[in-house]
């Protein structure tokens, strides 16, 4: 190792903080996914097949995602159309 | 009444058998009355650990389905008085653990000791859920290390949400967090998640760090809990985390790089 390769390893993040990194995320990805309600994937379904009655959309560009604010829970959908 | 304690883990291999061995062991050694039961039905261990594998007559099994009572298969430990094992039996029929048997079996145990230690099978499975079902307190045990750590977090979603508190709507299982085969030098290099890293992203309380230890598998090898070499870092941490568990406020030890004294540098000493 010379000593510019010494310079540059210090500036890496280390290995600890990359896995201190990846498992913040996933962690807070599997949370939301605990709190949210069985019937979810079912209404993501049936609200998929309701938009491709009028258009065609792909399974993947439909989001639905619950969240809590206080006492109320905000529903939000999201639908990629595709380009015309 | 006694206190029911769970050590669970998500993830196998962490220490959870090592960590009921030794826990039960330090609360027994405080006088406290205390019986240790493993649940991992199908492959027992603790049995070894606690070095009683030649005197299992009757298990947990042989108790739920009354093919014994709990008086001829309760295991007295040879060194303490106060201590007790329930092995786990080795059938294969997934089955065997009922719901209601292990309440009967737990109830029964409750009102005649001081704490009953439920050592967990790995997985999320029957075992497991049974395991911590009926628990006050649970120790989390986790390494410093990324699938030991994501199984802990999903370990305390279903402690929150899967058990007979969380079900009744009670006061949650008071979830405690034992960081186990700790290297503070790799930490200190950056190759390894610190104590306070693994605390941040789990937030719940720690109630201890055990170091990497040779000591835990000499201790295993012989059948007896870590917690009594005295003189071993890892059986000092048990010894302190037992404190903890009783309320005691005690300082966390071994989190530091180990100093090498000037004769031990040149001649190298006993880990």
């Amino acid at each position: 190792m010379n000593l510019l390769d010494f310079f540059r390893e210090r500036k890496k993040q280390t290995p600890a903080s990359i896995a201190k990194e990846r498992l913040q995320i996933i962690v807070a990805h599997e949370r939301n996914q605990r709190c949210e309600p069985d019937y979810l994937p079912a209404l993501q379904r049936e609200l998929l097949e309701v938009i491709r009655k009028y258009v065609n959309v792909d399974n993947d560009q439909v989001q639905v995602a619950l969240e809590n604010q206080g006492n109320c829970s905000i529903l939000e959908l999201n639908v990629t159309l595709p380009e015309r | 009444m006694a206190k029911i304690i769970v050590v669970t883990s998500g993830k196998g291999g962490v220490g959870k058998t090592t960590t009921s061995a030794s826990i039960g062991t330090g609360l027994a050694l405080r006088g406290y009355k205390t019986v240790i039961i493993d649940f991992d039905v199908g492959l027992r261990n603790l049995d070894l650990i606690m070095g009683c594998e030649r005197r299992v007559v009757y298990d947990f099994v042989n108790v739920i389905q009354e093919d014994a009572t709990l008086a001829q298969a309760l295991i007295k430990d040879k060194r303490l008085e106060n201590l007790y094992v329930l092995a786990a039996s080795q059938t294969r029929d997934k089955d065997a653990l009922t719901t209601e048997g292990v309440e009967r079996v737990i109830s029964e145990l409750a009102s005649n000791f001081d704490f009953v230690i439920c050592d967990s099978p790995a997985g999320i499975e029957k075992g497991a859920h049974l395991a911590m079902y009926f628990a006050d307190e649970a120790i989390v045990v986790t390494n410093p290390e990324v699938s030991s750590v994501r199984d802990s977090d999903r370990m305390l979603g279903l402690l929150a949400s899967k058990s007979r508190r969380a079900e009744l709507g009670l006061e949650p299982i008071k979830e405690r967090l034992l960081l186990t085969r700790y290297s503070p030098d790799r930490v200190e290099k950056g190759e390894m998640l610190g104590v306070e890293d693994v605390e941040e992203i789990l937030s719940i309380r720690l109630l201890g760090v055990i170091p990497e230890s040779k000591s835990v598998l000499k201790a295993s090898n012989q059948g007896i809990p870590v917690i009594l070499d005295d003189e071993s870092d890892a059986g000092q941490a048990y010894s302190d985390a037992v404190d903890r568990l009783l309320g005691k406020d005690v300082e966390h030890r071994f989190l530091d790089v180990k100093k090498h004294g000037f004769l031990q540098r040149i001649f190298g000493g006993r880990e």
